[in-house]
């Protein structure tokens, strides 16, 4: 056991666990935080994808010690960070998904949300190909992607100079 | 689900603290992005007592001209290298091959040193523990036969590391550190063709740099490569170029293959053809046909990655003349 600080939505954690566990069984198995899904566990799928200090990263590949010092932000802290910012319900992004039916299980959805969020923190502006670039790292097997593209399209939109928080 | 074997981290802060960690423990291993490792672990082709973290290593982070050209630190990301800008410049032809690497977020978390020490890849190895046991060891892991070839002696797992190639055209300097010092090698005189382990290091030789010659900087570069998916898949085949062109003639050339066999592999014979024919000539375009012709009688794929290695020969003189033609873009 070793137990790991943690910062995760902007919470301080210590979670004590077994030391060869990665971040995404200590998001999922040790604080119930199971948005991010555990898909391939191999680096194949990105259903896994959180942000490390704001860059995509795969969870089912990170060991905890090695980002003690860094801000992790799972799909659970995309609503926490919209509320905090003063507005309610889920994220500009999440609603997106959800207006252009952007999903059918729903599986890859968080971790294409995290991928796609980091993308218009970067480039509020993006094009089709700059999101097909983004989204490069997160596998679908159900929607066939244009859905997707849409709705970071119009998140893209909706969310103006403003970003998209 | 796929479970780590159980291992305990140091994670030291300097280069003496990591090469010293690294002897703590026999059969250690370092770790980088994780990227290569875990998948690795998680399938149980190794299973260390001990890794020992780079992430916290200040001194082999960092990109910058030095005297002898550019320094690249051994823990740079992927996305790092494609999008310095100096590389981009300097060395298009590596940051084409980072650019190219697996997917957007394997390439935020791998490193560039992770990418060189790249355990080399087999579809009869690159396989959970059960599947290989259904199936029975082999050679590289447990077994002594090899499934690829047929009463073969010898691992012939694939060097898959799309920047070796890259690296190899433009004469990289690999600088490692072990506990008896820090030593330099010429990339092209780290390997060795044995798929087991394809390097002439041990794992406890640690990859601080990677040097860059200036002479070989500011030419033209590229990297093509073979996959089915253009992103997340590693290389059914890889070809990297580089040339150096002044006035219209091939002052330089230099070629290398990756995802053949257990070494990337300079194609120097092919290469030396196109040097001194002036570009759109006949004879430049007579010296690119024999140049694809040789390459593709040097290069033998075997049935050892994915993808027909029938189709994959066919694809090495398409992927050399790509290759270089993209230079002249
Ligand atoms: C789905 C998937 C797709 C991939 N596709 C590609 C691809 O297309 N092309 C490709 O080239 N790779 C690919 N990879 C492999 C991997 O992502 C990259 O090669 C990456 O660069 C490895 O770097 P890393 O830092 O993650 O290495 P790690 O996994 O941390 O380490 C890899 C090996 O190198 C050793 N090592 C790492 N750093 C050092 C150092 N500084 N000194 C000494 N030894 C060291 C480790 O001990 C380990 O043996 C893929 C991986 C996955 C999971
Ligand atoms: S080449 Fe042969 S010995 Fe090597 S990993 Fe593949 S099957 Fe095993
Ligand atoms: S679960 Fe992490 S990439 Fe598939
Ligand atoms: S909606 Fe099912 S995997 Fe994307």
């Amino acid at each position: 056991m070793r137990v790991f600080h943690l910062k995760i939505n902007g919470d301080t954690v210590d979670v004590a666990a077994p030391e060869h566990y990665t971040l995404l069984e200590i998001l999922r198995y040790e604080l119930g935080l199971t948005g991010s899904k555990q898909g391939c566990d191999k680096g194949d799928c990105g259903s896994c994808t959180v942000q490390v200090d704001g860059v995509p990263m795969l969870s089912c590949l990170v060991l905890p010690s090695t980002v003690e010092s860094k801000a992790i932000t799972t799909i659970e802290g995309l609503a926490v960070q919209h509320r905090s910012d003063g507005g309610e319900g889920a994220s500009l992004l999440q609603n997106a998904f959800d207006a252009a039916g952007a999903l059918q299980c729903g599986f890859c959805q968080p971790g294409m949300i995290m991928s796609a969020q980091a993308l218009l923190e970067s480039n509020a502006t993006p094009n089709r190909d700059d999101i097909k670039q983004a989204l490069a790292g997160n596998l679908c097997r159900c929607t066939g992607y244009t859905q997707i593209y849409t709705a970071v399209e119009s998140a893209a939109k909706d969310g103006g100079e403003n970003g998209c928080s | 689900m796929l479970r780590m074997p159980k291992f305990k981290v140091l994670n030291p802060a300097t280069v003496a603290e990591a090469v010293d960690a690294i002897q703590q423990v026999e059969g250690s291993r370092f770790i980088a992005g994780g990227t290569d490792i875990n998948p690795n672990l998680k399938h149980r082709l190794l299973e260390p007592e001990c890794l020992v973290a780079l992430n916290g290593v200040e001194e082999i982070f960092g990109i910058s001209q030095t005297e002898f050209g550019l320094r690249i630190g051994a823990m740079e990301s992927l996305t790092n290298v494609e999008t310095n800008t100096l590389i981009q410049q300097l060395a298009p032809g590596l940051a084409s091959a980072s650019r190219q690497v697996s997917g957007p977020q394997l390439r935020n978390m791998g490193t560039i040193g992770g990418n060189v020490m790249l355990d080399t890849r087999c579809k009869w190895y690159n396989q959970t523990y059960f599947w290989r046991k259904s199936l029975g060891f082999c050679l590289k892991k447990d077994g002594d036969v090899c499934h690829v070839i047929k009463g073969g002696s010898k691992c012939v797992a694939a060097a898959s590391n799309d920047t070796a190639a890259a690296l190899s055209t433009l004469q990289a300097e690999l600088e490692f550190a072990n506990a008896q010092g820090s030593t330099r090698i010429a990339i092209d005189k780290l390997w060795q063709a044995d798929g087991i382990w394809n390097k002439k290091v041990g794992p406890h030789d640690l990859l601080v740099a990677i040097h860059l010659p200036a002479a070989l900087l500011n030419q033209k570069g590229s990297y093509k490569k073979l996959r089915d998916r253009n992103s997340i898949d590693f290389p059914l085949l890889g070809i990297a170029a580089r040339l150096k062109i002044s006035d219209n003639i091939v002052d330089d050339c230099a070629l290398c293959v990756v995802a053949l066999q257990a070494r990337p592999w300079p194609l120097d014979k092919a290469s030396a053809l196109l040097i001194g024919t002036t570009v759109g000539s006949d004879a430049f375009n007579e010296a690119l046909k024999a140049c694809c012709a040789i390459a593709a009688k040097q290069c033998r794929p075997m049935p050892n990655i994915p993808g027909d290695h029938a189709y994959r020969h066919a694809m090495v003189p398409v992927f050399i003349r790509r290759a270089i033609l993209s230079c002249l873009d």
